[in-house]
């Protein structure tokens, strides 16, 4: 898979940005320095076909057919049903479409809350330890903890923190702080949002305190310097020097935090199990449980893929969004 | 440095609740280890009433959890070297050369990152059993190279995006200077951009690891009891008759100790991986 | 791009699809003559406390079948909750194991896959005949008038689990009418103490299916008429769903937490500790009471009672078959595996091991050294057990039917009260998202 290109020992010139080139003597059409960034990007394209985008066009194939278990074994025999899958998904009268949009809504919120508080603890934890130096690499390793332990262990453990009878929580709120007198339910009801949010947070932040911290790494010490002799204050260091420079990496890691939380399946269904309660029915167990636990998978792609759309909106915002802050920066 | 004082106070109030936040469950988690599972379905204890390392030493039969934990490493160290390379090279590319189908490519491998799993999962695995029967061997389905190949492709869009941003922040000049005395590319590349972007390819790294260490939709559909991994393995602990709390975290506990030791190396990396005064 | 990679998709779909569709058909028949040297993949289910528990009971008798017949065994152990997306994975790719086990409930859905074997006439004859089998156990393998694509391998039923202790503590008998139930259960319980008379899996959708499908029918209900189409909201139905959500809801004999438990295996536990009185679990909760401490002589077991005037029915009839891939290569051999697991003497054997009851009439139930239990729970089978519908989408009817008595269990817990109304409305959503398949 490596590519080996024979050492060069002639020059060539870098391509540089766009615009018009100056007339270069004539050379045949394909040459190292052309073909060298498609070769770079082979492997890459490679295995991105083999396995995100061919099984993704066959996904969106399924949800136009009705793939039920009478045609599992040959897909082809499956009746083609056009829209129709999209039809019942969307028919906001019907159950099905009703209990999709408001799992739409629930998801959207819990996805804004959870990458916001991430993005909030990661930030504020990687500037206050990017000077600090008593302990700091022992607190840094605690705080990603969290992102080493096995996903389905570390929510396991919520899971059973959060048992209304014998979990640590009501025993810390009932039986030690006597804050309330009748355990609450965690798991169940309306409570479990926001057991659903602490727990995914307490797996997520670790990931952006990582991804701020190396990005902190980066900006140059001299900046910093330079700024404490023309007087300016920590807190100006921090909004002027550390968040402008971080601000493209920022905008990039805020993008690719919401679309992953927005997928986000183990915790709810590790949690919860395939019947979640109410408040805490996120879109992807909701797709998974009203379809393909009932065989359903022409209906179970069909949402898959307006849930797909849906994120391809949000991309394609924060796109045009960067683009302007590009522009202006 | 001096540092302002509100900023000190900020630090502590930063930093106290959230270790509290993130060393609680762990806590749990370790004290759980050490209990028998009686007084762990019973009432919760804060220190456990009988210590025991039963846990420890039952968590191997009850589940194959040195299998499981050979195979989690095998996958997850392969996938993130793969991943990693490919995305090196791929950034490389994206950040330092304007090819055309270069926007092309950016945003197809970003649109991949909002391709629901659960879409994909059958149509993968239908793909990989048809490769096996056109190559007539099983290279792919329910081995360990399948979900090598699928856990390193998960890990591209991400790795490429940041080590493309990464190298964009790195000067040009830095290349040219490589350029001019002679070298080539590639040894431009690895001569002097990859040591400056150190801190990136470790944090890429990392992530490419967690996310091939964590996953659990698409093993449980691509792995058989030979090739399975901790991920879908611990899943085992809760039996038909009975869920094995504190046996659960202990292997968890286990299976993490070289994971948390790594970190701590990788610390001096990403702290030594300033360019102070990146042209001289 | 998007053309380009969108007819290369179209076609690689078409290729998933040809060649899926070609697999089938690659079946060298049952050449029966020498299949000594064969290798046979066999995923068993896990029926025992583990995973390696189940190997552990399963090796040393296919090691026998291999001495026997000279076929060696690949045994994979599948947990539950991998076990029916594992069997679905393999009928769509078309490669999969040569025999497995399927819980008896997906038997009819696996069935209309068409991607397992029938058998036929000739090939029950194989394996010893229909009339071997337990009739109930047997009514579970497929739709009538199809030879059904599985055999019934362990059986098992439903009943009530009672502490002894705590009845003759109370002055109390094993209840005979839901109401004595109900009264029993309220005579046993204090919350203050922690002390509840039944428990039940609030949060676990399947045993919530199970529980909803024997009241409604000791309320004469059903779920589907006669062309099987969805009858959620007949007051059977309505009234079974309301009997099992009461005990929480309205009488309170039941503690709230358990709506928690996604896990059959958590209910046993708190009967297993004594902090619940009763149960209503299936014959291998024998085994996992005894896996948590509780020996046999602490308990009692009774059929799961009617209401007074309603239909005896305790119970519908749980298990797990065995079936053949219809792709498998190596067809006569498989046919004598499972010959071999359904005879006489190694039916004996596996259910004693996994304490459930015999599918075959020649095997006498040895679950347990308890006379009284045995003799209970093979009248339960025979005389007051149903087959659960048999059709095709009752994945789906788990799913929306089991799901919906979750969520209403849940708001039980939580405080609200639950009317006929609410019940009602919660089956006609379930119903109407049947509509879809």
């Amino acid at each position: 898979m490596a590519v080996t290109l024979p050492g060069r020992r002639t020059r060539s010139p870098a391509p540089r940005t766009g615009g018009a080139g100056e007339p270069r003597p004539r050379r045949p059409r394909i040459t190292w320095a052309r073909a060298t960034p498609y070769l770079l990007i082979v492997p890459a394209i490679a295995f991105e076909l083999l396995v995100h985008v061919v099984p993704m066009v066959v996904g969106g194939y399924l949800s136009l057919i009705r793939l039920t278990q009478f045609f599992l074994t040959d897909w082809s025999r499956a009746p083609f049903a056009g829209l129709g899958n999209y039809r019942v998904a969307l028919n906001f009268s019907g159950p099905l479409g009703s209990q999709l949009a408001r799992s739409f809504g629930l998801t959207l919120g819990f996805t804004v809350l959870v990458v916001g508080l991430s993005f909030l603890f990661g930030i504020c934890a990687a500037l206050v330890l990017q000077r600090f130096v008593r302990g700091r690499g022992l607190l840094r390793t605690l705080f990603l903890v969290p992102y080493a332990l096995p996903a389905y262990a570390g929510i396991i453990t919520w899971k059973f923190m959060l048992q209304r009878d014998n979990g640590l929580l009501n025993e810390l709120l009932v039986n030690d702080l006597h804050l309330v007198k009748d355990p609450p339910f965690w798991l169940i009801g309306g409570n479990a949002f926001a057991s659903l949010v602490v727990v995914s947070v307490w797996q997520q932040w670790p990931f952006a305190f990582l991804m701020t911290m190396a990005g902190m790494q980066v900006i140059p010490e001299e900046l910093y310097q330079a700024a404490a002799i023309d007087g300016a204050g920590t807190w100006q260091q921090v909004r002027h020097i550390t968040l402008r420079m971080m601000r493209p990496v920022n905008a990039v890691l805020l993008l690719l935090l919401f679309l992953w939380t927005f997928r986000e399946f183990n915790t709810p269904y590790v949690l919860f199990g395939p019947t979640p309660p109410d408040s805490a029915d996120l879109l992807t167990v909701h797709i998974y449980a009203s379809s393909f636990i009932t065989w359903n998978f022409g209906l179970g792609s069909a949402m898959s893929v307006l849930l797909m759309l849906f994120l391809i909106v949000v991309a394609g915002l924060w796109g045009l969004w960067h683009r302007r802050v590009s522009r202006d920066a | 440095m001096r540092e302002q004082l509100s900023f000190r106070v900020f630090r502590w109030l930063v930093l106290v609740p959230l270790a509290v936040f993130t060393l609680v469950p762990l806590y749990v988690m370790v004290t759980s280890a050490l209990k028998p599972l009686r007084d762990v379905q019973g009432d919760f204890q804060w220190w456990p009433g009988n210590l025991t390392l039963r846990p420890f030493v039952d968590m191997w039969s009850t589940v194959p959890l040195a299998h499981y934990f050979a195979n989690s490493l095998i996958v997850t160290v392969s996938a993130t070297v793969c991943s990693v390379v490919i995305a090196v090279f791929a950034s490389y590319a994206v950040s330092r050369y304007r090819f055309r189908g270069r926007g092309t490519f950016t945003g197809v491998v970003l649109s991949t990152q909002m391709f629901p799993g659960v879409l994909f999962l059958l149509p993968l695995f239908v793909i990989f059993v048809n490769i096996d029967r056109g190559l007539g061997f099983t290279l792919l389905y329910q081995t360990r190279v399948g979900l090598i190949v699928t856990y390193l492709t998960f890990t591209l869009p991400f790795s490429i995006w940041m080590l493309a941003s990464y190298f964009d922040g790195i000067p040009r000049e830095l290349d040219e200077c490589a350029r001019v005395d002679g070298t080539s590319a590639l040894g431009a590349l690895f001569r002097i951009i990859l040591p400056t972007a150190r801190p990136g390819v470790i944090a890429v790294a990392v992530y490419a690891f967690m996310t091939a260490w964590g996953e659990i939709l698409f093993a449980s559909q691509l792995t058989n009891s030979d090739t399975r991994t901790l991920a879908v393995g611990l899943q085992s602990y809760a039996t038909e008759t009975t869920v094995y709390w504190n046996q659960v975290m202990a292997a968890s506990l286990v299976v993490s100790v070289p994971i948390v030791a790594g970190f701590l190396v990788l610390q001096r990396y990403l702290v030594a991986g300033l360019t102070a005064g990146a042209v001289k | 791009m998007k053309i380009r990679s969108l007819a290369a998709g179209v076609s690689a779909a078409l290729l998933a699809a040809a060649l899926t569709a070609c697999s089938h058909g690659g079946n060298d028949g049952a050449t029966g003559a020498d299949d000594a040297g064969v290798t046979l993949t066999y995923w068993a289910s896990n029926q025992g406390a583990s995973l390696d528990n189940d190997k552990q009971v399963l090796t040393p008798e296919l090691d026998k079948f291999t001495q026997q017949t000279g076929i060696k065994i690949k045994l994979e152990v599948v947990p539950w909750s991998n076990l029916t997306n594992n069997t679905l994975s393999a009928a769509v790719s078309g490669q999969g194991p040569d025999v497995l086990n399927i819980g008896n409930t997906n038997a009819v859905t696996f069935q209309s896959t068409g991607a397992f074997y029938p058998f036929d006439d000739a090939a029950l004859q194989q394996v010893g005949g229909k009339d071997r089998f337990v009739a109930s156990a047997f009514a579970t393998a497929g739709t009538s008038g199809k030879p059904p694509t599985s055999l019934p391998l362990y059986s098992q039923v439903y009943a009530l689990y009672y502490n002894k202790k705590l009845f003759a503590d109370a002055g109390l008998q094993p209840p005979a009418t839901w109401e004595d139930l109900v009264s029993d259960a309220q005579k046993l319980t204090d919350p203050a103490q922690k002390q509840y008379g039944i428990v039940i899996p609030g949060g676990t959708v399947n045993a919530s299916m199970h529980f909803t499908f024997i009241f409604s029918e000791q309320h004469g209900g059903a779920a589907f008429d006669k062309d099987g189409k969805p009858t959620f909201t007949s007051a059977g139905m309505i009234s079974g769903v309301k009997q099992y959500v009461d005990l929480l809801g309205k009488y309170h004999v039941v503690n709230p937490s358990a709506a928690q438990y996604t896990d059959a295996s958590q209910s046993a536990g708190d009967f297993a500790r004594g902090k619940a009185a009763m149960f209503m679990a299936q014959t291998s909760g024998i085994n996992v009471l005894a896996q948590n401490g509780m020996t046999a002589d602490q308990y009692g077991i009774a059929p799961i009672p009617a209401p007074a005037g309603g239909d005896k029915i305790s119970s519908f009839v749980a298990g797990t078959n065995i079936s053949i891939f219809k792709n498998t290569k190596h067809l006569s051999a498989a046919l004598k595996f499972v010959k071999f697991m359904t005879s006489d003497a190694e039916q004996q054997i596996l259910n004693k091991a996994y304490t459930t009851q015999p599918a075959v009439k020649g095997a006498p139930a040895a679950f347990t050294d308890d006379q009284q239990k045995l003799a209970v729970f093979t009248k339960i089978l025979s005389d007051y057990s149903k087959p659960l519908p048999l059709i095709s989408a009752i994945q789906a009817f788990q799913a929306n039917v089991g799901g919906a008595v979750v969520a209403l269990i849940g708001k039980a817990a939580t405080g609200a009260a639950i009317s006929d109304a609410d019940v009602k409305a919660a089956l006609d959503q379930a119903q109407q998202k049947m509509g879809t398949n």
